[in-house]
């Protein structure tokens, strides 16, 4: 989950706000007076210089929410141009991430520094541990050359005073694939050609100001409009509400749409697929098999590890499945997939039976929007009952198990849980494909892009152990995947 | 013997707005104050629809004091205060 506290609750603020808005008559005019509504003339200015430079910042979160790229924002441009375009807009496009530019300047590059601790010792270890000649004695204090740095920290351990810090830039840090750089001007930029959508970004910045792109405003034009449209809700969302999952569909039935499935039913699909072609790889000799259903991973494969596709299952995703449904019963239906993570909003792009992808958040904040109160609700079945495992796929060890249960035989199954992509996991999966096995005789390699799985996606609204006892609590109570036809 | 009453509230905006993480509460304090605080989760409050809306959701009321944008660490130091009083 998003853990930058304060940031998160006014992404999530200005997209109930942005809700509230398109419901009144005029969209366009509430929109731009959402800056100067959460911080009107003589209000306390919590986090930055001034007001102006507040509602500035709120601005830019506000042309995220209405699905913009904050980074080609001309500063003159207001929100109610953007708001009429984003209502005029028929096309979304699949960059999902932006960087918000005044929030972002403030942090300082990622480098080496000598802090006022520096002694200015006669042992002078920090010169002698840098092997490329950074290092020089000036006014009896160390400097680094940041042209020579290689940022090898050699100098860093050597000292004696701990006088010497990596300055690190956390959402640089946090990225997995190298796609996030500052550029000239100390602003985060998002390399696409690299980027799997992974999140981790905007889970680490502390100024909240990397944002996923909202499709909001188009799916509350869908909702609007005569089509019938149509909720996929994840797994992982058991964790996320108050209330059941029934009252959870009652709930996103009464926020406008016009039914809801869960994807649990096409992870039944997905993991009894899995299973079969799991056994025929065995049994032609292959030594492993990685999973197939993470986004992330997917993007990860795509962009940075070919290498592993041999043994990537082609089974398709739980979304694939259930939205290949919906579309076969209702093809003139909008389909909406409701997501722990912004990876899925890539995945969900290049699919074309998912018209749109909504997050967490923004459900939440739909509901806040409209006062729904989920506990107070009824319950409405679904069209089918998914299995405990099929609705355990959002817990990292979920997915592995549910191929395990739909196999002939469990025995043969011995899986590996990858949780997390990260430079280690990745080094990993890198060195299984190319010695072309796995690590202690495992059969079975489960990815998943996030620590604990889909329910510690960047949009969710709930932390991964009382989410995970939601889950529970639901999954006790469903049959057995063997058990579902 | 009188007790410190903790009430989180589990209503849709609290929830949405942060409040989810206050289920923690239910087993922190029991822990911590034992029989002098008693702690339950209710359907909606009522207080987001009074004056400060969503913006200072998620609330939990301890005794009469209601704590806004409430986080587990400013619950426990309300408790605390509260359970002060009682000695």
């Amino acid at each position: 989950m998003n853990n930058n506290g304060q940031a998160i609750h006014l992404k999530k603020e200005i997209l109930i706000r942005l809700i509230k808005a398109f419901y009144t008559e005029d969209f366009e005019e509430n929109t731009r007076l959402i800056p100067y509504d959460m911080r009107p003339t003589g209000a306390e200015v919590p986090y930055r210089c001034c007001i102006y430079k507040e509602r500035a910042i709120l601005k830019d979160r506000t042309i995220a929410g209405l699905g913009f790229q904050i980074e080609e924002d001309d500063e003159r441009i207001s929100l109610t141009t953007y708001a009429k375009k984003a209502l005029e807009r028929t096309e979304i496009d699949n960059k999902n991430l932006t960087v918000l530019q005044a929030a972002c300047k403030g942090c300082v590059p990622s480098q080496i520094h000598v802090t006022e601790l520096c002694q200015g010792c006669i042992a002078r270890p920090c010169q002698q541990a840098c092997k490329f000649g950074a290092i020089t004695v000036k006014d009896g204090k160390s400097h680094i050359d940041g042209s020579k740095c290689k940022k090898c920290k050699m100098c860093l351990n050597a000292c004696p005073y701990n006088a010497i810090v990596k300055i690190t830039v956390p959402c640089e840090d946090a990225c997995p694939v190298g796609a996030i750089e500052k550029d000239e001007q100390s602003l985060a930029r998002i390399d696409f050609d690299k980027c799997i959508n992974c999140g981790r970004c905007i889970s680490a910045c502390p100024f909240g100001a990397v944002h996923e792109k909202s499709q909001i405003i188009d799916i509350l034009k869908a909702l609007k409009s005569d089509k019938k449209v149509i909720a996929l809700i994840a797994p992982s969302i058991a964790g996320q509400f108050p209330g059941n999952i029934y009252q959870l569909k009652t709930a996103i039935m009464k926020s406008g749409f016009d039914d809801v499935y869960e994807v649990a039913q096409g992870a039944d699909i997905t993991a009894q697929n899995e299973a079969k072609e799991f056994a025929e790889r065995m049994e032609s000799g292959e030594s492993f098999m990685t999973t197939s259903c993470c986004a992330g991973y997917n993007q990860l494969i795509k962009k940075h590890l070919p290498e592993i596709k041999p043994y990537v299952s082609d089974t398709k995703t739980p979304l694939y499945y259930i939205a290949e449904h919906v579309k076969q019963l209702y093809p003139d239906a909008v389909t909406v997939f409701v997501s722990p993570c912004v990876a899925k909003r890539a995945e969900g792009f290049e699919n074309e039976n998912v018209n749109f992808v909504m997050s967490f958040e923004e459900l939440g904040a739909l509901f806040v929007a409209k006062k729904i109160e989920i506990l107070n609700l009824e319950e409405t079945p679904f069209e089918k009952e998914s299995s405990k495992q099929g609705r355990n796929f959002g817990i990292t060890g979920g997915v592995a198990q549910a191929v395990k249960k739909s196999s002939k035989d469990e025995q043969a199954v011995n899986s590996m849980i990858l949780s997390g992509l990260n430079k280690d996991s990745i080094r990993k999966l890198k060195t299984y494909a190319k010695n072309g096995t796995c690590e202690n005789g495992c059969n079975l390699i489960e990815v998943m892009c996030c620590d604990g799985g889909c329910i510690s996606g960047n949009a969710t609204l709930n932390n991964v152990k009382t989410a995970s006892k939601l889950i529970n609590q639901l999954t006790e109570k469903s049959d057995d995947i063997k058990r579902i036809k | 013997m009188s007790k410190v009453k903790v009430n989180v509230c589990m209503g849709t905006t609290c929830f949405v707005m942060g409040g989810s993480n206050l289920q923690e509460l239910m087993e922190i304090v029991p822990k911590k104050y034992g029989d002098k605080v008693e702690v339950t989760g209710s359907p909606c409050l009522g207080l987001c629809s009074i004056n400060w809306e969503y913006s200072k959701a998620p609330y939990v009321k301890v005794n009469d004091e209601t704590v806004v944008e409430a986080t587990v660490e400013k619950v426990l130091e309300a408790i605390d205060k509260e359970v002060e009083k009682l000695n």
